[in-house]
């Protein structure tokens, strides 16, 4: 089974300037500042979406394809920018994490796995060994991420 | 301890996956859950640990979308220079 250490690069990826987290960083930043000047939509859920959807976007690039979840969440981006004027009747194209698209009445007996599935991303082709790594990784990511847009909340804040 | 594996466990068809591959990469999960959620020295059944990271995945997910609001309101509502030099000058120091 292989294994996708995070020693390639020997810095422990918890440090805070590993490398990829300054790309997550920077490429974020570098998206936001760039919806800061946008006129074009000046609406707050416009913006808003943007924002997350630049979160989402830095956190698959600083990982590209190391990682089965990050190029699933990758083309699930790149399908989205493809379609410029998105029809709400028909989503074809996947969701990014976190917005449901269909309201699902909650099935108690649903197996965690399956849950799991759905809610990493590219989870639904994956074995169980895969699952759970990706899994890790994912929560590793997401989590830096968060802690990211709060560090930016705080310094904006004052 | 037993681990009953959750009924939709896949098998891998290139590989067979021992019951101890799985605990070994659940103990690992549940290392990276945060300890309020899960205490990392019990030792929880699988079907608990994938239960809090579901939890857990749906909670960051929901960060995410409140933060973006946040922070669009806040970038909305800030002069962008200042903003800018600020966010920079906090994140690398």
């Amino acid at each position: 089974m292989e294994s996708k250490s995070s020693d390639e690069n020997c810095n422990n990826p918890n440090s805070e300037l590993h490398p990829s987290k300054l790309i997550m960083a920077s490429h974020f930043l570098r998206a936001l500042f760039r919806i800061q000047h946008t006129t074009t939509d000046s609406s707050f859920a416009g913006r808003s979406r943007k924002i997350r959807r630049a979160a989402y976007a830095s956190m698959a690039y600083s990982v590209g394809t190391k990682r089965a979840w990050s190029s699933a969440l990758l083309r699930k981006l790149r399908s989205r920018s493809r379609l410029r004027f998105p029809n709400p009747r028909r989503a074809k194209y996947a969701a990014l994490p976190g917005r449901p698209r269909v309201a699902r009445p909650q099935q108690r007996e649903m197996d965690q796995a399956e849950a799991l599935r759905e809610l990493v991303p590219g989870g639904t082709s994956m074995d169980d060994c895969r699952l759970l790594e990706e899994t890790a990784d994912y929560i590793r990511c997401l989590s830096t991420q968060v802690r990211l847009m709060q560090a930016i909340m705080e310094s904006v804040s004052f | 301890m037993s681990s009953r594996r959750p009924r939709s466990w896949q098998s891998s068809s290139a590989s067979r996956i021992t019951d101890e591959q799985i605990n070994d990469l659940v103990s690992k999960l549940q290392a990276v859950l945060p300890e309020a959620r899960i205490r990392r020295s019990d030792r929880v059944s699988a079907a608990k640990v994938l239960q809090e990271t579901c939890n857990y995945i749906r909670s960051l997910h929901r960060e995410v979308d409140d933060l973006s609001e946040r922070l669009s309101e806040l970038l909305a509502s800030t002069e962008s220079s200042s903003a800018q030099a600020a966010i920079i000058r906090s994140l690398l120091m």
